[in-house]
């Protein structure tokens, strides 16, 4: 032993010979793997795959360029994340009685969830009942959110809107906030839900434009909002849809930049600065639980983003170079089998998105897969976060896998896989070219069918689903569907609402919500907003604008 | 789950059988009712049943009962696959009830995707053949379908 101590170290190349044959030896077989972006992993990385004297250039310093330990100097360490777990549930009064005890208990972010019927633009006197409320708050009016938000301080609270173009929710809130006199620039939180162009490719409950309509009223409302709601972020680039329904982690985030890039592009064109709207964009991702890709496909993002800003758009302010974003672990790689299964796998998908930098999350609850989530499975959701943030020491240091030869080597290579796809688009014309011929969506389908085929061949190992199988189909308690005596309730205050209006007030605002919606000198969310003041339900004016516009389908092609 | 090679070649057989039987390739109708969109699950299973050999008729979501029923008729299918994420499962009592005012007695009707525990045996009793929930392979959804359309269109 002693004699091992004293000799010098082994020669790397002698050294990492022997280890090969060992290695071969051990595993005799080729044992090829690859990640679900399709790059090859292999059992070890060296200074050969990466070395520090690569430091600066690939890494440098959290806050700083090329961006990929982080966005703020003091990254975790400073302020952890916001946690914002979506929340939708039957009647405006039901949530904000759940919202208070949330914000009792701490929370200063909140996530506004509307029910399904919103998300296609109708009130709820247009659709089946039994559907009301199932899956989120109906919210039809400025009166209903302003129940939602009761007693709540909003210009304390960030507040998400789920809230898909032509942005209802926003009129609704800026209405709130002129109710209890409070300044527009006191209202901080984000559109989620503003890009058209991942409901148009994959998240189609909340396309309710056709793609030029929603395109015009996006551009208008980022316009709106940087004027005249100064804290507010307009903008929500979303990967997540698109990763959900199958894209690869690359390809997720490739589709993503090109988005932003795209809109960055339509916003320039309509006059606008970018490095006054860059600082208010912000993304929102999957996190799946392939654990050292989604880490990569973060820090990889980071840069590329920087980059384009930089270098596309010639804007050197570290406010627009920012890649801010939100991430929510991924309900597909949920299990409807063995479901108490699905907390540990939901918290190795929040672990990945901590060490990947993320600025906000939701974690799923366990039973996402099985129903909408029951207030149990939400809490257990939170208190994941509060564990790994509080308990597990993840926070103490900042990009704590940086300089791990694996990790950096698969952000590089991520990164080119990343910029691989965009070529892609950008060859094509675009995201909105892209998404409009449908060549985006073949390649998402391309590749849900190539995942799914690896899990039915069980290449893919899914606990429950195709290994380690139990027979274990008891009942699982479900959340309880709303009474009809409450949306019977809820139905008979939009009567009431609609019945006290002026009716010349709510015609002439249509009429000019039309005018606008033909008229491209005009901001058409000015007079969304100013709808809203006469009384203009979201049915209303997503009906009215669907009629000048157009309904937003998706292509159909399977 | 079998050795991928068998499973697939289980999965043909059923097909080919169902197809021999027919007469004719297996139509089927897949689509969404109701308010979401989510489609992941209705374009995989829409391939699936496509690669099995089946005739395959695919809709947007959001479709309006009436139009399933009519659609359901005028492309004389042999089944209807719902697909659900979000809820819209709560429709099919009335989808199955418009079904049969339509006289569609001897089409099967499957509902796949998000399905509460405690809403199955609703499903069921409205008239839903079977239902499938996160997790089911291919080759259980290809054959459970192609058995069903065989028991009740051939015998």
């Amino acid at each position: 032993m002693s004699d091992d101590a004293e000799s010098p170290p082994m020669d790397f190349n002698r050294a990492k010979s022997q280890w090969q044959s060992e290695y071969d030896h051990t595993i005799m077989r080729s044992d090829l793997r690859r990640n679900r972006s399709g790059i090859e992993v292999k059992p070890i990385y060296t200074p050969e795959d990466w070395d520090s004297s690569r430091y600066m250039e690939d890494l440098g310093f959290p806050g700083q360029a090329p961006w990929a330990r982080g966005i703020y100097p003091s990254m975790h360490r400073g302020r952890t994340w916001t946690q914002r777990q979506l929340i939708g549930l039957a009647t405006p009064e039901e949530y904000n009685k759940r919202m208070l005890k949330i914000i009792d208990a701490g929370a200063t972010a909140l996530s506004i969830i509307p029910c399904n019927s919103v998300y296609r633009g109708y009130d709820i006197d247009e659709v089946d009942p039994v559907l009301l409320g199932t899956c989120g708050t109906t919210i039809n009016t400025v009166d209903d959110l302003d129940m939602c938000l009761n007693s709540v301080p909003i210009e304390k609270t960030s507040i998400a809107l789920n809230d898909p173009s032509p942005f209802t929710l926003l009129a609704f809130l800026l209405g709130v906030a002129n109710r209890r006199s409070i300044a527009w620039d006191k209202l901080t939180g984000t559109s989620n839900q503003s890009d058209f162009l991942s409901h148009f490719v994959s998240n189609h409950m909340f396309f309710r434009l056709a793609l030029d309509g929603a395109r015009r009223v996006f551009v208008d409302h980022v316009s709106f909002a940087n004027k005249y709601v100064p804290n507010w972020n307009p903008v929500s680039v979303v990967g997540q849809h698109m990763q959900q329904s199958g894209a690869t982690p690359a390809e997720a985030m490739a589709f993503t930049l090109c988005t932003a890039v795209q809109y960055t592009e339509d916003c320039i064109a309509r006059g606008m600065q970018p490095n006054e709207f860059l600082p208010r964009f912000t993304f929102f991702f999957d996190i799946s639980i392939s654990f050292f890709e989604e880490i990569a496909k973060f820090r990889a993002g980071r840069r590329i983003w920087a980059k384009i800003v930089e270098n596309r758009f010639g804007v050197k302010d570290k406010r627009s170079q920012r890649f801010k974003f939100h991430a929510q672990t991924s309900g597909v790689d949920l299990t409807r089998q063995q479901p108490l299964n699905n907390i540990a796998r939901v918290s190795a998908q929040a672990i990945a998105g901590i060490l990947g930098g993320l600025q906000s999350m939701h974690t799923d609850g366990y039973d996402e897969v099985l129903s909408t989530p029951t207030e149990e499975a939400a809490k257990i959701a939170v208190a994941t976060q509060n564990i790994l943030r509080d308990e597990a020491h993840l926070v103490d240091v900042i990009d704590p896998l940086a300089g791990s030869f694996y990790v950096e080597t698969l952000t590089n290579e991520m990164e080119e896989k990343i910029v691989d796809v965009m070529r892609v688009v950008e060859d094509a014309g675009g995201m909105f070219e892209a998404v409009g011929t449908g060549l985006v969506q073949g390649m998402i389908g391309k590749s849900a069918v190539e995942f799914q085929r690896r899990i039915d061949e069980s290449e893919q190992v899914v606990v429950g689903v195709n290994k380690y199988l139990e027979d274990d189909d008891a009942g699982v308690v479900s959340l309880p569907r709303p009474a009809e005596s409450v949306m019977q309730g809820q139905l008979d205050r939009l009567r009431t609402f609609k019945a006290a209006r002026s009716k010349v007030a709510v015609d002439r605002a249509l009429d000019r919500l039309a005018f606008a919606s033909i008229n491209e000198q005009e901001n058409i969310f000015e007079h969304i907003v100013s709808g809203v003041e006469s009384g203009l339900t979201n049915g209303e004016i997503c009906g009215k604008l669907r009629d000048e516009m157009g309904f937003g389908n998706p292509l159909v092609a399977a | 789950m079998g050795h991928p090679l068998s499973s697939r070649r289980n999965v043909h057989e059923t097909a080919l059988m169902l197809e021999k039987s027919l007469g004719r390739p297996p139509r089927v109708l897949v689509t969404k009712i109701g308010l979401d969109g989510h489609d992941r699950g209705s374009r995989l299973v829409a391939g699936f049943l496509r690669d099995a050999g089946m005739e395959v008729i695919y809709t947007a979501p959001w479709q309006a009962i009436e139009t399933v029923v009519n659609q359901a008729m005028e492309e004389d299918v042999d089944a209807i696959g719902i697909s659900s994420l979000a809820t819209d499962h709560l429709l099919m009592p009335k989808l199955m009830v418009a079904m049969r005012a339509a006289e569609l007695h001897d089409v099967i009707v499957v509902v796949g995707g998000i399905i509460p525990d405690d809403e199955v045996d609703m499903l069921r009793e409205s008239g839903v053949a079977e239902i499938f929930h996160p997790g089911a392979s291919r080759e259980e959804i290809v054959t459970k379908l192609s058995n069903l359309i065989l028991e009740r269109r051939v015998n």
